[in-house]
């Protein structure tokens, strides 16, 4: 267990959601609503309060996609290639997005951490596609050009 | 206020009845996540803004005792015209304003709100024809909203409001006129089968729950809707919420459940809110929690955010996702009404099943019977998107068939272009053509042609698209999908995928279409859980209707519908182009040669099928497809 | 009386008796249904689908569906048959396909059901032809390109061992088996008991393989290579080595190795009596010192240690101090080579146990002259080394174990199975010396293949509660019930279910065959002449001689934990 993290961001959340293996999943998180992914440090010091092995929180962690293991962006532009914006061609919108920030389909996040480009499966607004979201705000009708204007003025915000 | 009997419930509806009917002007902005997407909340602030300028009292909560001439200013659920947003609707005259924006305001305060004027500029055009009321409106006159009545004509996080216009009426009866049995009579008696997909009766199923002796139940709801294209549920949970606590709390009534749990995908954050929103309301006025309406019924609700795991739509692995474990199914039996949740007998329905469980309660399951088919009774939500003019969430009885869905409510294909196929109930639904347009939609009816409702999303697709590219993109969506526990899918959508993978890219081979199928009939028979069973029917259905479309890009290695890059040919027409040399000096890849003032031609080796000419032509002589 | 219940396997009636699920009907009718990821130990997982059978009501997976009256089943038709080849062919599609320099060459059930099913091709390009090694371990390696993910390995390192060293991880195409953070196993929670290899049904999980490094040593004659044996090995060898189940083979043993080059070859037996002697005398020392809130545990077993030392640490303090027989057995020897000859000696354990090779290299158990056990070679590693040799096995003319270590009794060998250890204890403790007593004591309790045994001994004035645990997940709840507040005096921990007959080491057995090994030792001790390990002549010549005021630096270890622990 590292001495130098700090655990009170871990302990409030155990304070609220409790110990219980059922909640492995609402823990996690909110670990990562505070620091935008899961620190590595939290695994053996979840495993020990929660009496779960860390290969099992890991594999919950790995299983879902929301959950991310390196450190995200400021800015996480999720790109909907859902099936509705898919033929309403997303993909073009998502291949600008990564030229413009110099991301591809591995690397998802600028080294500065100012942005991650990730695609989500479908954001349910079917009927705005194509669709993105920035930190959860949907932006609707997107083209490429639109996309890489908001990239611009989402960098005077960094 | 704490409601502590079945009297104090009636009194509270009479009172915020007579409230919400003293406010004769309405405002309800939408506030789905479409229309705030478009700016709606921007409109409503402003509106409420120019309001109090003027001194017009706002009610923004309905108050027991309204003032005189007040106008009511709410934030309504999804009317599922998400297309048209940011959209307002202003009763008593039903009026839909479309696209409204903020500069728009000031005219609707002014003309329609104190002038009672209609402002045709706001409202919906069709073929040059203006629609004045949101009835009228082709979209909505052909739909029979059951379940989404209330989305977009009440304010959604109100408790006063549902109260008033009769909410929890239907669990005011169940509590203090039916025992369980009764309650799960007039379920099984209304036909209501599972909106989620498979279609299993409802009664049946909480009956089996009923029937088990162990002390601890569980109601759980799957609002994980997955299925890309699909978003009725979501509107649900934003619009109507108080409606699905109440249908679960009559479930939990009904099967001897003191818990529920909601399971919300995590791409849902503002259901989530709602939802959390209604549940507090519900706890603070003593309709959830311990000793409801002293009846001795307690219902404790918790809501579970989803990681993100399509395959956790599946009811094991959202059972297994509550219980904080990886969501991957298991095998079955035991069934969930035996062992579900923790173990435990499980009622496990979706959001719209559960919605529509309260006015089957309150008017009977004859009522319910007189919507939709003999089989399938009562109405379906849809989400109508793709190549469609009009997109949205609609809603009609069971067995209205496509034509009627796709044109008159649909408004048919967008930009004139010709229908090809529909994609039905997500990636593991099924492909309609053309020959099935008039085929009724209920369950049993596409189960006949292989296909399936399956949560409701209907995805239209015009001469445009190309299948084999759809069906790809279908076939990666449930690989990258797939948990990955039974060899059929993790093993063979991959392989499927490789194949499909190969085949847009022109590389396909003699003997794919073949493996295909052998493979697909392998999958549907032997996975473990219905994301796997279904995994191949995009790529079965499209081999069924475009077989043709398959062999042009294996054999030809040409994408009929000029969508698939790396079939795409790209020529310079040679009367057309004047020669000048535009095109080369913008090739990435130098392929494009020629004597100025001469055609040029493109060397079809080096070419890499980027565009880049074609946007560069100044006479639109290069040409693709 | 319950109406007799019946069913159809392929048009044949079968009676229901209790069976859990139609795979285990279709089974015991003689019909070898493939399967990869069913263990009737661990839970159903459902997940290879290679038992899917067919009903009138479609297809289904035998391991998951209960057997019903009347149900008509169809377990080998042309579509089962098609549909199992394709997912034999999409396995092997995504496997390493050496299968000549595979560690599971010859008893993987991949290369078997692909060569029972005639897989003569496979469409699909291979994505995991190269070897995806972790050798981190001392005990066991790990190949996640010849993993199939039937997580037959997750169940039993998390659910039956309780270890939770690796579990599933990512999804889908990309899932793998992994520990946290994809560490090296050595690194992860892992002690060593090797029950994953011994589930694993291909070669994704191995023995780490020692085999070369001692034949380097036989054949260098400037050193002697002396061997001790371990009491399961002897009952564990079976058809590979042309034996019955559970067939007592020590003497051929001793034979083989004789002939492969080891120069003296003893019997572990007589370092466990050393161990029965010392814990006895340890549990009476604590009886006398009074209270204990805690009981002594059995040190026998070094995955327990481990898993004392990783999840228990608390614990340490009331972990016996006796050195387990083999590394008492080897100080010994260690001891008595230091008068023997000029040549370098070194010693060699074969052993059930893949935790015994991280035992062997623990700092603990090294002298200035290095690791009292050089290596450790499992059972399975001495098959090979046997078949290599050319040895006929079964034809070899048994041999007697040499002196000066010679005497053994019945006590010491039956430590091989769960309960073994505390019945030998049991033995010394007792007042009663009579062949009655002996017996009575067998049925007290101590015998059996059971994951947890209690039972109450009378000693003087009190009783003494004891409770036997095999499986590293039952010795974890029985820890819960005692912090709980249930008192016991002392407890016997094996890690492998069943004890070392069941050992990560051991060729796999199902659970027939493990009754049979167990049969094997108890019936080694009925036919030996000494059952009590204080009446074996060796012992009180050690102590009268080669322990004399060695007692405690040869036979007893203090592990660094231990210290103030309690």
């Amino acid at each position: 267990m590292s001495q130098s993290f700090d655990y009170s961001v871990v302990d409030g959340v155990l304070a609220e959601l409790g110990t219980g293996e059922s909640a492995v999943i609402s823990i996690l998180q909110h670990i990562q609503e505070h620091y935008r992914y899961l620190p590595r440090e939290i695994f053996p010091y979840l495993s020990k309060k929660l009496g779960v092995s860390q290969a099992r929180i890991y594999s919950v962690a790995t299983f879902y996609e929301n959950f991310a293991l390196e450190p995200k962006g400021k800015f996480v532009i999720k790109v909907c290639d859902g099936t509705a914006c898919h033929v309403r061609k997303s993909v073009p919108i998502l291949e600008r997005l990564r030229k413009e920030l110099g991301l591809t389909e591995k690397k998802r996040t600028t080294d500065d951490l100012g942005f991650t480009v990730e695609t989500v499966s479908c954001l349910g607004a079917c009927g705005l596609a194509p669709v993105l979201t920035v930190n959860d705000k949907v932006y609707p009708g997107m083209t490429p050009d639109k996309a890489a204007a908001l990239i611009e003025e989402l960098k005077g915000e960094l | 206020m704490h409601l502590k009997t079945r009297e104090d419930l009636r009194a509270a509806r009479v009172l915020y009845g007579k409230s919400l009917a003293a406010q004769e002007k309405k405002i309800l902005v939408c506030a789905g996540t479409g229309c705030i997407s478009s700016g709606s909340l921007d409109v409503y602030d402003r509106l409420r803004e120019l309001m109090e300028e003027r001194g017009i009292h706002c009610a923004v909560r309905l108050e027991e005792e309204p003032h005189e001439h007040e106008v009511g200013m709410k934030k309504s659920g999804c009317h599922g015209f998400c297309e048209m947003g940011p959209l307002v609707r202003i009763e008593p005259w039903g009026y839909l304003y479309t696209k409204v924006k903020v500069a728009d305001c000031e005219e609707i305060v002014e003309k329609t709100i104190l002038g009672g004027e209609h402002i045709e500029r706001l409202a919906y055009h069709q073929n040059g024809k203006v629609f004045e009321k949101q009835d009228e409106i082709p979209f909505y006159q052909k739909q029979t909203r059951l379940v989404l009545e209330h989305c977009g004509h009440i304010d959604a996080t109100s408790i006063e409001e549902y109260l008033g216009i009769g909410g929890y009426t239907a669990l005011e009866k169940a509590l203090f006129e039916m025992d369980g049995d009764a309650i799960i009579r007039t379920v099984t008696d209304s036909g209501l089968r599972g909106r989620g997909g498979g279609g299993f009766p409802a009664g049946k199923k909480w009956s089996q729950v009923k029937a088990q002796k162990t002390e601890e139940k569980y109601i759980v709801c799957n609002g994980d809707e997955g299925d890309p294209g699909a978003f009725m549920d979501r509107s649900i949970m934003e619009g109507d919420p108080h409606r699905l606590l109440e249908g679960m709390m009559i479930a939990g009534l009904a099967c001897g459940a003191a818990e529920g749990y909601i399971y919300v995908r995590a791409e849902y954050p503002m259901a989530v809110e709602r939802l959390r929103t209604a549940i507090s309301q519900a706890e603070a006025w003593g309709l959830l929690g311990e000793n409801v309406l002293g009846t001795g019924f307690s219902f404790k609700m918790h809501i579970n955010r989803g990681a993100g795991a399509f395959v956790c739509g599946e009811g094991s692995a959202l059972t297994a996702s509550i219980e904080g474990k990886r969501g991957m199914p298991r095998v079955k039996p035991p069934r969930t009404v035996e062992h579900g949740l923790f173990d435990k007998p499980t009622v496990l329905n979706n959001v719209e099943t559960f919605a529509n469980v309260p006015r089957i309660i309150r008017e009977g399951a004859e009522w319910f019977q007189s919507f939709g088919t003999a089989g399938s009774p009562g109405t379906k939500a849809f989400a109508l998107t793709g190549n469609i003019e009009n997109t949205g969430l609609i809603e009609v009885p069971m067995g209205t068939t496509l034509r009627e869905i796709i044109f008159d409510i649909g408004g048919g294909i967008k930009d004139g272009k010709e229908f090809k196929a529909v994609q039905i109930g997500g990636p593991s639904g099924g492909c309609l053509i053309e020959t099935n347009l008039d085929l009724p939609l209920d369950f049993d009816s596409l189960k006949k042609v292989g296909g399936m409702i399956g949560s409701g999303g209907l995805v239209v697709m015009d001469d445009s698209t190309c299948m084999v590219e759809v069906a790809r993109f279908f076939m990666n969506f449930t690989q990258n999908e797939s948990c990955g526990k039974c060899v059929p899918c993790r093993e063979g959508t991959r392989r499927m995928l490789e194949i499909m993978e190969r085949i847009v890219d022109g590389r396909g081979e003699e003997g794919d279409i073949e493996t295909l199928l052998e493979l697909s009939d392998m999958i549907s028979n032997t996975a473990l859980c219905g994301l796997g069973k279904t995994a191949a029917f995009p790529v079965l259905g499209t081999i069924r209707y475009f077989r043709d479309e398959y062999e042009a890009h294996i054999r030809e290695k040409r994408c009929p519908a000029g969508q698939c890059q790396k079939l795409k040919r790209i020529w310079i027409e040679a009367d057309e182009c004047k020669g000048c040399s535009k095109c080369a000096r913008n090739c990435p890849v130098n392929a494009i040669t020629g004597k100025v003032k001469e055609p040029f031609t493109i060397d079809a080796n080096k070419c890499i099928k980027c565009g880049a000419c074609v946007e560069a032509c100044p006479f639109h002589a290069v040409k693709e497809g | 009386m319950v109406k007799q219940e019946f069913l159809t396997i392929d048009g044949i009636p079968v009676a229901i008796e209790g069976e859990k699920n139609i795979l285990e009907l279709i089974r015991k009718v003689g019909i070898k249904l493939p399967t990869f990821c069913y263990h009737s130990e661990l839970s159903i997982y459902g997940a290879c689908r290679m038992c899917m059978v067919e009903t009138p009501r479609g297809m289904e997976a035998a391991c998951s569906t209960p057997p019903k009256a009347g149900m008509d089943i169809r377990t080998n038709t042309e579509r089962l048959r098609k549909y199992r080849k394709m997912i034999l062919e999409l396995l092997l599609a995504n496997h390493c396909r050496d299968c000549t320099t595979c560690g599971n060459n010859g008893s993987c059930k991949l290369q078997d059901l692909a060569m029972r099913f005639g897989i003569d091709r496979v469409r699909f390009p291979n994505t995991a032809a190269e070897p995806k090694l972790d050798e981190s371990s001392v005990s066991i390696v790990r190949d996640q390109n010849k993993c199939i993910l039937c997580g037959d390995c997750v169940r039993m390192c998390n659910e039956v061992q309780n270890v939770g060293a690796i579990d599933f991880a990512h999804r889908g195409a990309k899932m793998t088996i992994s520990t946290a953070f994809e560490v090296p196993i050595a690194e992860s929670p892992c002690v060593g008991c090797g029950q994953c290899a011994a589930v694993c049904p291909t070669g994704a999980i191995v023995v780490k393989n020692d085999t070369a490094r001692v034949w380097a040593l036989l054949d260098d004659p400037d050193v002697k290579v002396t061997a001790q044996i371990a009491p399961a090995v002897r009952v564990g060898l079976g058809k590979e080595m042309g034996m019955e189940p559970g067939e007592n083979a020590i003497g051929k043993l001793v034979a083989a190795l004789k002939h492969m080059g080891f120069d003296e070859v003893y019997d572990t037996s007589t370092g466990a009596d050393l161990t029965v002697l010392e814990e006895s005398n340890e549990l009476l020392r604590r009886l006398e010192e009074g209270e204990h809130d805690w009981p002594l545990f059995t040190s026998c077993c070094p995955a327990w240690v481990q898993f004392c030392e990783k999840n228990y640490p608390e614990l340490m303090g009331n972990v016996s101090t006796c050195k387990s027989p083999m590394e008492m057995f080897a100080a010994v020897i260690r001891e008595n080579n230091r008068t023997a000859g000029r040549r370098k000696a070194v010693h060699v354990a074969i052993m059930p146990c893949t935790a015994k090779k991280f035992e062997a290299a623990r700092s603990e158990f090294c002298s200035g002259e290095g690791q009292d056990v050089e290596y450790v070679l499992t059972t399975q590693e001495l098959i090979r080394m046997v078949k290599e040799s050319g040895v006929v096995f079964s034809e070899l003319v048994p041999e007697a174990v040499d002196m000066p270590f010679a005497y053994k009794t019945g006590a010491g060998v039956i430590f091989g199975v769960t309960g073994g250890v505390t019945e030998a204890v049991l033995r010394r403790l007792a007042s009663d010396k009579s062949a009655t007593a002996l017996k009575t004591l067998a049925f007290q309790g101590v015998r059996g293949l059971e994951g947890v045994k209690e039972t109450t001994v009378p000693y003087g004035e009190r009783n003494l509660r004891i409770a036997i645990v095999s499986g590293l997940g039952n010795a974890s709840a029985l820890i819960e019930r005692i912090r709980g507040g249930e008192h016991y005096d002392f407890v016997e921990v094996m890690a492998c279910p069943n004890g070392c007959i069941s050992g990560g080491g051991q060729p796999f057995a199902h659970a027939e065959e493990q009754a049979e090994r167990s049969e094997g030792l108890y019936k080694a001790d009925q036919v030996s002449r000494i059952k009590r390990s204080e009446e074996n002549p060796l012992m009180m010549e050690l102590y009268g001689g080669l322990l004399k005021g060695k007692v405690h630096e040869l036979l007893h270890v203090e592990y660094p934990l231990a210290k103030g622990a309690e």
